[in-house]
This record gives C-alpha cells, sequence and structure tokens, in this order.
C-alpha cells in the first residue's frame, strides 16, 4: 500500500504558478480605504483579492479588486460631475447631474460578479505577457443605479442605433495612447439589467470601483464595466477604438460556450470577449496545506458563469477520477457567483489532488485543457490542489 | 477581526506582509540601457511591469512588447533606443534558456 501512495503523490500534477518574477514582485499594500490587496503593479494600479477574502458571497468594498489601464485617474467630485448622454443616434442629447439620474429613473440593484477578463492570466502555462493576475481579480457585489437603457431611451434611441460606448474620466498621460472607451451592442445596453451603478454593496462606490458612477455589465468581463463613467453615446456605427478593435480579443472559434454574435466587432480571426466563462474556485484551501486523515474537512468555494446559472458543482479528491456532487449555497441571482460546499475526508495518510469542476444551465462545464490564446483569456481549466493528510 | 487576522497568519505564510511601499523603491537591474529603459518606461506606468512579465519572454517575445508600447500606445522611442531596450529587457528579464 505505500507504494501507492508514493504513486499518487508521483503522478499528482503540480497546479500551474505565476511567473517566478511576478511571485517576487507580489506584494500586500494597502491602497488609501482599501484592506491589503496583492499588489499586481503599482501605475496604473492594479492590485488583486487574496483568494482568502472570497470567504464571503459578497466581497467587501474595501477588499475588492483593483484595475486600470491609464495613470491619469482623476478625484471626481460629484457637485460637479455630469453625465452626458448623446451621440449621432441619439435623438435628444441631455446631461445628467448625479441627483437627476436618481430622481428621474428607477433605481434598482443588481447581484453580479465583476471579472476582470485577464483573472488567472499568469496562470497559464506557457505564460503570455499581461497583467499577471493569479485567481483573485475579480469580486462579487450588489451594484445598485439606473437603468441604462431607461437612460438612452430619455436620449431619444433612433432606428439606426447600432452600438452604445462609454468613456469615463480616466485617460492616459501621454496623448499619443487611446484612451479606455469601450462599446457593447444595443441589445446589451438596453437589458434590463445592464445599469449605470452609483452604488456597490450599499454604499457610494469607492473612488478605485470608479466614484462616482461604473458602468455594469452582468455576465460580462469586466472590461466593459466603464468607471469614472462620463460620457455615454449612442452610435449608428461600430466603436474602432483601440480596446475594441484591438485589445479584449479572442480567437474565433476557440471559445464556442461563451463566443456571442457581435458581427460589427468581428474579423476573420478574432471576436471581442463577452461573456464571463464558466469556473469554480476552492477559497479555503490552499496548495500544500496539511490535513489529517480520518477527519472530514469541509470545502469551501464558489462557482460562476456569465449569467445562465450554476446547475452543479462536482468535488474530486483522486485528481477527476472520481467525482461528487458539492452542496450549492443560496442562489442570489443568475449574474452572482454561487458559494459551495463538499465534505472531504481523507481515507489515509498521502498526497490528495482535490478538483472542482462546475456546470452551468445550459451545459457549459470546465476542461482539464488551456485553451491557448495570445492575451491569456477565458483560464477556466478545473482548479486543482495538492494536499497532504498526515 | 478573526477573518482578518486569519487572512493575515496565511499571507504571512507566504511571506507577504502588508506594507506601504511605493513604486519609488523599485530599482530596475543594473545593466547596459537600464537608465534609458526607466526614462521611457516610466513616463506611462510603473517599473514593476518588467519583473512581473519576467523571466518567459524570448528576445521576440520582448521585442513586440516594445513595438506594442510604440505603436499602440504611442511611446516616443525611436529605432535606437528599441533596440537597446529589447536589449536589456530580453537580456535581464528574457526566459534564461529559450527552447529550440
Amino acid at each position: 500500500m505505500r507504494i501507492l501512495f508514493l504513486l499518487v503523490a508521483l503522478t499528482a500534477v503540480a497546479a500551474p504558478t505565476l511567473p517566478q518574477g511576478a511571485i517576487e514582485e507580489s506584494a500586500l499594500e494597502t491602497l488609501p480605504g482599501k484592506k491589503p490587496l496583492i499588489k499586481r503593479t503599482y501605475r496604473p494600479p492594479n492590485y488583486e483579492s487574496p483568494v482568502e477574502y472570497f470567504d464571503q458571497v459578497f466581497t467587501p468594498n474595501d477588499k475588492f479588486f483593483v484595475r486600470y489601464h491609464l495613470s491619469d485617474i482623476p478625484k471626481l467630485n460629484l457637485k460637479i460631475w455630469r453625465l452626458t448622454v448623446g451621440g449621432e443616434a441619439a435623438g435628444k442629447p441631455v446631461t445628467f447631474t448625479a441627483a437627476q439620474l436618481k430622481h428621474d429613473f428607477k433605481q434598482v440593484e443588481v447581484a453580479a460578479l465583476a471579472f476582470c477578463s485577464g483573472n488567472r492570466r499568469g496562470l497559464f502555462n506557457p505564460h503570455v505577457p499581461g497583467v499577471q493576475w493569479a485567481n483573485g481579480a475579480m469580486g462579487n457585489a450588489r451594484w445598485k443605479g439606473v437603468r441604462l437603457r431607461d437612460v438612452l431611451e430619455r436620449a431619444g434611441i433612433k432606428k439606426e442605433a447600432l452600438e452604445v460606448v462609454f468613456d469615463g474620466a480616466d485617460g492616459p498621460v501621454n496623448d499619443k495612447t487611446p484612451d479606455f472607451k469601450k462599446s457593447i451592442p444595443l441589445a446589451k445596453a438596453l437589458d434590463d439589467n445592464t445599469i449605470i451603478a452609483f452604488e456597490m454593496n450599499g454604499k457610494p462606490l469607492h473612488q478605485s470601483q470608479g466614484f462616482p458612477a461604473r458602468i455594469v455589465v452582468p455576465g460580462w468581463t469586466a472590461t466593459y464595466w466603464v468607471k469614472h463613467v462620463v460620457s455615454i453615446e449612442i452610435v449608428s456605427k461600430s466603436f474602432d477604438g483601440f480596446w475594441m478593435k484591438t485589445a479584449y480579443r479572442i480567437p474565433k472559434g476557440k471559445f464556442p460556450a461563451v463566443e456571442g454574435h457581435w458581427p460589427g466587432q468581428e474579423t476573420d480571426t478574432s471576436v471581442p470577449i463577452t461573456e464571463i466563462a464558466v469556473s469554480s474556485l476552492i477559497t479555503n484551501i490552499r496548495e500544500d496545506q496539511h490535513l489529517r486523515s480520518g477527519h472530514a474537512f469541509q470545502i469551501k468555494g464558489l462557482a460562476w458563469d456569465g449569467g445562465h446559472g450554476i446547475s452543479k458543482v462536482e468535488f474530486s479528491s483522486d485528481g477527476g477520477k472520481t467525482w461528487q456532487l458539492a452542496t450549492l449555497g443560496l442562489d442570489y441571482g443568475k449574474y452572482s457567483w454561487r458559494q459551495f460546499t463538499s465534505r472531504f475526508t481523507p481515507a489515509q495518510p498521502g498526497s490528495f489532488t482535490i478538483m472542482t469542476r462546475a456546470t452551468n444551465s445550459v451545459g457549459a462545464t470546465q476542461g482539464n485543457e488551456l485553451v491557448a490564446n495570445p492575451a491569456g483569456y477565458h483560464n477556466n481549466v478545473i482548479h486543482s490542489l495538492i494536499v497532504t493528510a498526515d | 477581526m478573526a477573518t482578518i487576522a486569519t487572512s493575515l497568519a496565511f499571507l504571512s505564510a507566504l511571506s507577504l506582509a502588508p506594507s506601504h511601499a511605493d513604486e519609488s523603491t523599485f530599482r530596475l537591474k543594473n545593466a547596459n540601457g537600464r537608465d534609458l529603459v526607466a526614462t521611457k518606461c516610466i513616463t506611462c506606468h510603473s517599473l514593476d511591469y518588467i519583473p512581473m512579465n519576467s523571466k518567459f519572454l524570448d528576445r521576440k517575445g520582448w521585442d513586440a512588447e516594445v513595438r506594442k508600447m510604440i505603436k499602440a500606445m504611442g511611446a516616443p522611442i525611436n529605432p535606437d533606443e528599441a533596440a537597446t531596450i529589447v536589449e536589456y529587457l530580453s537580456k535581464n528579464y528574457g526566459r534564461d534558456n529559450p527552447p529550440d
């Protein structure tokens, strides 16, 4: 039997790790008003949540990850902040104050996962360049604001309207660098759940979350969730800025489960990243953790997708040979991540490869093989950890 | 507080202690070309972008990154400077043993 245990240990494949340089550069840093986060880059500020922060269904605002593309980030004054809604496909361009928006339109709240397109890029093998995120460039929150649709309708949506373009107040320090502007198709802009959010988990947005207002596009990766939003344009042509046409692209045909249909933004070879891929993460156990054999341990974790809803999560403690159903936690809506638990009792001392696999309501699930793509998106490979039972 | 204490205990196990360091404390490896790299890159972003992306890019990979900064991001870097920068990055932050 000892030989068997040894074999198990030898066949266990180590989980992918960040590049060595990224590991060495990792540091816990405390931004103003935040709990310590793992620093990836200082400027623009890119900080991810330690996985231990994911022990709650709603990620506290001060534990939420921070992601910026450009370094000129103003602190906006709510009293003088204005949102202009115009564009050539708007019938009657209009400018709002925050008070007007909150007064004129019904306020709604949606629970949704903010998921950075590049989350887990750092765990790609082979590594690809970019911000080397591990698992923490995501967070789940209750976002409150007004429906984008209601605001667009006030500005008049002409029949030729095709996309809606968002611009935030943050910008480049070099005027030759493309400003961070993003567009979404009109249909997504008119979705009931797409909102202009002022609040997060019952509090005004933190500066690092886009104070005073950000776009929330539930189900889609956070690249579209433009922060510090000051301008919304309804346009009749596909927006061709750098951050749409060149960045945030996935190879066509490689991610059928989450490849949308967006003809105006497609080329022969690539499409914009849109929907979040189904995935899961164990949150209360770490690589190389020691457990006691013969004692039950409660595995905790999270599962999510792009808004179809999680239908099941499975747990394996033998490297994926056999699976058992995990118990799903409360359902906070299809755009929220879902907590799960599973009991694990190591029967004997030795090494165990534990894994989770989520499946959504349309049957999409996680695989074993990473789908290579140059920008390192959609790393939803089955999450596995090696633990030792003593 | 229990949660925070647990988290911090766990994080310190990874030899990460909370700090308030900032980018001014960061130094690139001292080698030919360092000052040029620092001067050019630091205008738009902190220099920790460089070690974070190491060591897995070969010369071609670093060349592509520098080109992206010039062509897409508008970095004011002339061809001679670009060559020096790529040389510095691939020597100091490039993959040690590129496969055939």
